[in-house]
């Protein structure tokens, strides 16, 4: 072994790239802050200023009513209904492209470190697929279904279950591949199934990790499945709607104070299931 | 199990860090033979015994495991060979948050159908078993505790305890005791060859505590820079030898090595701990 000479001599072979990325990183930034035209001092015009001041003059008081709280614990449980359903959708979905694009559950890279064309073919398709779900907004989905299967809660479940299978497709692969590998192999080498190297290596790391982002995605779902109300797909955003198209602003805040509750729940629900897990 | 190597090269890395850890080895192994494999840090021990469990193509030369070439079989044929493989990596491959049974009764997956896996991880099929093995070791109270719960000697019994459930006839155990005081150590040891004794199975250890392995072995290799250096009975080794094994990079080695004449009086103390 060579000793280190000097302090000066010695150089961070790691420096040179570290820079290169910061200077390539700042130049990006700068001309994408310009071209969409962000300038926050629009928001504190007098025009933009009373119109929010009118609606928002409406927001209080909440509307309350017995009639309208069931209306709207009726559209909640519908939205919930959507996005569960659409998550579990998008589970069966996700679950089963990253275990198969998952290249640490490799039999024929085993000691050869190079995968068969096939396998490699077949991983890279499924990436392929993984982007073409996700790629495709959840609303754009939504229209889609709703021209083919009508207005209604099928088509916000299918929206649902496409883009975000897209979307835990691709952060289960990730979250497999940066857990430690060791565990995995030393089964496969071992003679274990692929499947079974699975359960035994790699799930009992990935865990905490894989049900914390998915109940995240539940959460974006409920907001997501509110956003396709809005374009016929039931639920919250169809009532909020109509209450926002009435000037209701009483209504629309009890909306508000819904989701919050809503995404405070399942905030709830994420930090419990970690604390059972770790 | 009997493995034979024959002019067997292993390189690792790829492009310019490409280099052979094993250079042009021949090595046989009986069945029911307990081998001890030892040589300096970074000889190739880790190497060899991976390339013994199919889990590192050779680079040239032939490795025959009963008689078989496992490269020259189908993926599918190849891995069912692995399953009478047992290789225990140095640091035992324990995930975080696995409870111990489960990591004990992963050595019988190769044994399992997936749907029996999967059954097990919900209610551990056969936890008595895995209470046995943890028995052997000293590990009788840890069956329901995480892996991440564990110092690294206990691991590292757990990764042994795996071992006893597996049923394979061939046992490769890559510095299994590296991690344990001596005496912890050398009962450890002894717990793995009357299973690998009691199995018939071919068993090869590779350590870096000379004298527990030649008090515990009668086939002593050498190692050093892939290549082996010396293949002998464990009363014919010569202190010249393991001086000229380790030797070179070790400047104190003379002081290091004052190894007593006969292998009974050694003690279990060694500079490594």
């Amino acid at each position: 072994m060579s000793a280190i000479p000097s302090r000066t001599a010695w150089r961070d072979p790691a420096w040179n790239g570290r820079v290169t990325m910061a200077v390539i990183f700042l130049a990006l930034l700068l001309p994408v802050g310009y071209f969409a035209e962000f300038n926050p001092l629009v928001l504190f015009e007098a025009s933009s200023l009373r119109a929010a001041k009118q609606f928002l003059s409406t927001f209080i008081p909440p509307a309350h009513s017995a009639e309208f709280l069931k209306l709207a614990a009726e559209a909640t449980w519908k939205t919930v209904a959507i996005a569960t359903v659409g998550i579990f959708f998008a589970l069966m979905i996700a679950i089963p492209l990253s275990l198969a694009a998952n290249q640490s559950l490799s039999i024929s890279m085993i000691g050869v470190n190079r995968m068969c064309f096939f396998c490699h073919s077949l991983r890279y398709a499924i990436r392929w697929l993984l982007i073409g779900l996700r790629s495709i907004p959840e609303l754009v989905w939504a229209l889609l279904f709703v021209r083919a299967v009508g207005l209604g809660d099928t088509a916000g479940v299918m929206a649902i279950a496409l883009t975000y299978g897209g979307m835990l497709g691709k952060v289960f692969m990730e979250i497999f591949e940066s857990a430690e590998a060791e565990p995995t192999r030393a089964l496969l080498r071992n003679g274990a199934g692929r499947l079974q190297a699975f359960f035994y290596g790699a799930l009992p790391a990935c865990l905490p990790e894989l049900v914390s982002y998915t109940v995240y995605r539940w959460e974006c779902a409920i907001r997501a499945s509110v956003i396709m109300g809005f374009v016929g797909a039931g639920g919250l955003g169809q009532q909020m709607e109509l209450s926002m198209r009435m000037l209701a602003g009483g209504e629309v805040f009890t909306f508000l104070a819904i989701f919050v509750l809503l995404v405070w729940i399942a905030d709830l629900i994420s930090k419990a299931l970690r604390r059972t897990l770790d | 199990m009997s493995a034979l190597l024959t002019h067997l090269s292993v390189q690792l890395g790829a492009g310019r860090e490409a280099r052979l850890a094993i250079d042009d080895i021949s090595l046989a192994f009986a069945r029911g033979e307990q081998v001890a494999v030892i040589g300096p840090s970074g000889a190739g021990k880790t190497t060899l015994l991976h390339t013994m469990a199919i889990a590192l193509k050779p680079q040239s030369g032939q490795l025959q495991i009963d008689g078989v070439d496992p490269w020259q079989l189908d993926d599918a044929a190849r891995h069912r060979q692995r399953a009478r493989i047992f290789l225990a990596p140095q640091s035992p491959p324990l995930p975080p948050r696995q409870r111990v049974v489960n990591a004990v009764l992963a050595g019988r997956l190769p044994q399992m159908s997936t749907w029996q896996a999967l059954r097990s991880l919900a209610y551990p099929l056969d936890a008595p078993a895995a209470q046995r093995a943890l028995e052997k070791f000293k590990l009788e109270d840890k069956l329901t505790l995480r892996c991440d719960r564990l110092s690294g000697g206990e691991r590292q019994r757990v990764g042994l305890a795996r071992m006893l459930l597996s049923a394979a006839p061939l046992i490769l155990l890559d510095e299994p005791v590296s991690s344990l005081d001596p005496v912890l150590g050398a009962a450890a040891l002894q717990v793995v060859q009357e299973e690998a004794a009691a199995r018939g199975a071919t068993m090869v250890v590779s350590l870096h505590d000379v004298n527990l392995a030649r008090s515990r072995f009668s086939r002593l290799i050498g190692i050093r820079a892939g290549r082996v250096e010396f293949d002998v009975a464990a009363e014919s080794l010569r202190d010249e030898q393991l001086a000229a094994l380790y030797g070179a990079e070790l400047p104190l080695a003379a002081s290091n090595f004052a190894l007593p004449e006969s292998a009974d009086e050694a003690p279990r103390l060694t500079r490594c701990f």
